[in-house]
Order: structure tokens, then C-alpha cells, then sequence
């Protein structure tokens, strides 16, 4: 049996992600832990995340969970969620943060002078489209420019193109999703996206990384 | 581009949806579960759940209900009435809400809003607003269902509840709420003009062109409505359409 690890540092909603992943996985085994081990032990590692980035950064070192974390990101199909996957990379602008550097790039606020000009709100709220940048495989089934559920005020900025996997325009255009081998993660809420967001929870647990 | 979205609101009391739902073809249709799905496979952006149980005996059935919902409805949902500190904040969120909304507790204890909005990030705040019109261009802030004037200024609050951390407002009009009249969109515009956070308009649609003014006229990132989808007048689907024909980004 397949075995998920919903990495659980004490911040946001992971009930939700675990129930979804559940209703289209419904022969998998699900553990939402905060223990290293299990994490270490899993054969998918899901990093879901709300609230503040440092916060997040603090608690998942406080329980341990740091290096696991990496290490799934190293080796077994990852997923990364909102904070989970801002904290991929090297440093956020929320507090001024480290993050878990394992991608080149940093996690940018929405610029107050650009959405204050346009009229827009922050947070980005609500459903917005994103546009694939290439055929990967947790895109399969899921139309180019689908809808998702965005709740956010951070947006990440890869260093490196090539892991753009999916990109939104809010004010300006941002990264809104990220592919490297086994990685895989997006700013927007799967598990709160109805049948696009199930569909890609469906498609992760089906992967297989080269 | 983010599209406006549209609102459901059920209202819940000991464990059922009250003021009726005649949808057709429901089994039961005071099942909050079971309407929240209905909603969800209209179309509906968000679900809103508003606990109005009086007895606080009651309180924790609400929990139980977040929990089923999140288990089969998979957009957002947001949970308001009842909410006094920050500790049932956090068992809703852990039941499986995205969001808590509080209103006469931010009004008694703002520091609620910062403590809860520090915690758990101001996203899952939401600050509900009852505002009445007291004069031309003024509303003030009310509460216990209207009947309590707190000696606020509706839009001074609305900005200092964003100071405060709430991630969005959800205003309801006092004057328009059950007339079917449409949305105080003077009052709306003012508000979502002054604050930099999202605005959830509500109180008083009766038809899809007041949705649409909502909007446009009101300036509102989502629209909240409930008799007109509860009564079957008109599904979430029709209500989307209508504004896409009127050029209003929707999900569809």
C-alpha cells in the first residue's frame, strides 16, 4: 500500500489536504505527522503551509522536521502546498527569513505600488488561471489556463526558468507553480480547487518521477 | 485574472440549515453537508457557514459539521457566528475551515483580530460588518443583529480591522439584509475603495442583476447571497452566467 506523509508543523489546515488526497487516493495509506521518521518512511511527502512564513520556517526546525523535509525533496515524489512552496527556496521577504534553499530563488511580496495603482487586493484571493509551461504530468487531464484557488500575499521568484511549471497574472505575472525531477509544488490550493484541484492530488499520487 | 466569486451563505443552527432550502431533487435539504455539495457542483466559489445556535451547549455540533463537509466538499469554506476567543478559532480551522469570521467579538475585543490574524495569518480572518446608514454617506457599526448601535464608523473600522490583520470583510447592510432590495452599493464601494483587503458584499439580493451591481457598481471581490440560491430561483451556474454576460470575470 502506498503510503503518503502529510507533513504536519503545527501551521494551517491539514485535515483538508489529507481528506482530498484521501478522496481521490481512497486505497492509499495517509499519515498527517509531524514525526521525521514517518516523513523518512513515506513514499510521497506532501508539505502543505498557511500563515507566516517564519512561523512556518520556526516549527518545522522546532519538531526536527527540516531534514526530512529536504530529504523527501532529494528522493520520492514531493508536493509542496502555498507555504510549502515558498519555503523551497533560499529566502522570503516575510520577515526576512531563510528558507530550505533547495531551489534557487526567493519569495517576494506583491509590490503595494502596483496593486495599489491597479486597485488591486491583497491577499490574492479567489480563483485565478494558470497557464502551464509545459506537458508535465501532474497537468494531465487539467486544461491550460484552469482555475484554482489562490490565497496569498507572497509569491515565489525562481531564480532558475526552468522550474516555472505553471504561471498567474495578478498585477504582475508570477510563478503560481514549480517541477524539478521530483518536486512538484504550486502557490494555489489544491485540495480547495474542486474537480482541477482533485485532478492534480490524482495525477501526483500516480507519478512516477524519472 | 482572479475572478469574482460568488457566495453561498447557509445559515446552521443545531446541526441544520435553517430558513429552509427547497432545492428539487434534494434528499434532505437540511443537511448543511448536503448542501454545501450542491452548491459546490453548481459552481459555487466559496461555502459560508453561519452558526446562529443560541444555546452554547450546541456550540460544538458546528465542528462536526466543518469536519463532514471538509471530508466531500473540496472549495473553501468559511465558518462564522460564536466565535469568542482565539481557541475556537483554531478548532474550526482544525476541523477543516479555511476561514473564521467574527464580528460582535472584533468589535468587543480587537485584539482578537491581531492575536488570531498573528497566529494563524491573516488569511483565515475575516471580519464581519453590520453596518446601518445613519446619515447621507455615514454607516455606523452594529451589532447583535442590528439592534445595537456600537458607536463605530463602518468604513473607520473597516480600515482598522485591516490594520488589525483580518485578511477580508465580509459587509453586510442592515438596512438592505431580507428586503431583496439589492446591496447598499454606496456603502459597499465606500468600503471596498478604503481598504486594501477583499470585500464581501451581502445583504439584500433578490435578483442576479444585484449580484452583477455588486460588483461593478459596488466594487465587491465576491458576492454573498442566500434566499435567492436556498428557494431554487436561480442556481450559482445562472448567477455566473448572467454576470459573464455582463463582462464580469467568472469562474465556469
Amino acid at each position: 500500500m502506498t503510503t503518503v506523509a502529510v507533513v504536519d508543523y503545527g501551521m494551517g489546515n491539514l485535515r483538508s489536504v489529507a481528506k482530498a488526497i484521501e478522496h481521490v487516493a481512497p486505497g492509499a495509506e495517509i499519515l498527517v505527522t509531524a514525526d521525521p521518521a514517518a516523513v523518512r518512511a513515506a513514499d510521497r511527502v506532501v508539505v502543505p503551509g498557511q500563515g507566516a512564513m517564519p512561523d512556518c520556517m520556526r516549527e518545522l526546525k522546532a519538531r526536527g522536521l527540516d531534514a526530512a523535509v529536504i530529504d523527501a525533496a532529494r528522493g520520492k515524489p514531493f508536493l509542496g502546498i502555498c507555504i510549502g512552496l515558498q519555503m523551497l527556496f533560499e529566502h522570503s521577504e516575510e520577515g526576512e527569513v531563510e528558507g530550505l534553499s533547495i531551489l534557487p530563488g526567493r519569495v517576494r511580496r506583491f509590490p503595494r505600488d502596483v496593486m495599489a495603482a491597479q486597485q488591486l487586493k491583497v491577499p490574492h484571493m479567489g480563483w485565478n488561471e494558470v497557464s502551464q509551461a509545459d506537458a508535465h504530468p501532474l497537468w494531465s487531464g487539467i486544461a491550460d489556463g484552469a482555475r484554482f484557488y489562490f490565497v496569498h500575499s507572497y509569491y515565489v521568484e525562481p531564480a532558475s526558468p526552468e522550474s516555472i511549471a505553471g504561471s498567474t497574472t495578478y498585477g504582475i505575472g508570477f510563478t503560481s507553480a514549480v517541477a524539478r525531477a521530483n518536486i512538484f509544488a504550486t502557490q494555489f490550493h489544491p485540495e480547495k480547487s474542486a474537480q482541477a484541484g482533485l485532478r492534480l492530488l490524482a495525477n501526483f499520487m500516480d507519478w512516477k518521477p524519472a | 485574472m482572479l475572478a469574482k466569486r460568488i457566495i453561498p451563505c447557509l445559515d446552521v443552527s443545531a446541526g441544520r440549515v435553517v430558513k429552509g432550502v427547497n432545492f428539487v431533487s434534494l434528499r434532505d435539504a437540511g443537511d448543511p453537508v448536503e448542501v454545501a455539495r450542491r452548491y459546490d457542483e453548481q459552481g459555487a466559489d466559496e461555502i459560508t457557514f453561519l452558526d446562529i445556535t443560541a444555546s452554547s451547549d450546541e456550540r460544538d455540533i458546528i465542528l462536526h459539521i466543518v469536519e463532514a463537509c471538509a471530508e466531500q466538499v473540496f472549495i473553501p469554506l468559511t465558518v462564522g457566528g460564536g466565535v469568542r476567543k482565539i481557541d475556537d478559532v483554531r478548532r474550526l480551522l482544525n476541523a477543516g475551515a479555511d476561514k473564521v469570521s467574527m464580528n460582535t467579538a472584533a468589535v468587543n475585543n480587537p485584539d482578537l483580530v491581531a492575536e488570531s490574524s498573528a497566529k494563524v495569518g491573516s488569511q483565515c480572518i475575516v471580519v464581519a460588518i453590520d453596518a446601518k446608514q445613519t446619515s447621507p454617506g455615514k454607516w455606523e457599526v452594529f451589532t447583535h443583529g442590528g439592534r445595537k448601535n456600537v458607536g463605530l464608523d463602518a468604513i473607520e473600522w473597516a480600515q482598522r480591522v485591516e490594520r488589525l490583520g483580518a485578511g477580508e470583510i465580509l459587509l453586510t447592510s442592515m438596512d438592505r439584509d431580507g428586503t431583496k432590495n439589492g446591496f447598499d452599493l454606496e456603502l459597499t464601494r465606500a468600503v471596498a475603495d478604503a481598504v486594501g483587503i477583499p470585500v464581501i458584499a451581502s445583504g439584500g439580493v433578490g435578483s442576479l442583476q444585484h449580484l452583477a451591481d455588486g460588483v461593478t457598481k459596488g466594487r465587491a471581490d465576491a458576492v454573498l447571497a442566500a434566499s435567492i440560491f436556498h428557494y431554487g430561483a436561480y442556481t450559482v451556474r445562472q448567477a455566473k452566467e448572467f454576470m459573464r454576460a455582463q463582462g464580469i470575470e467568472v469562474r465556469l
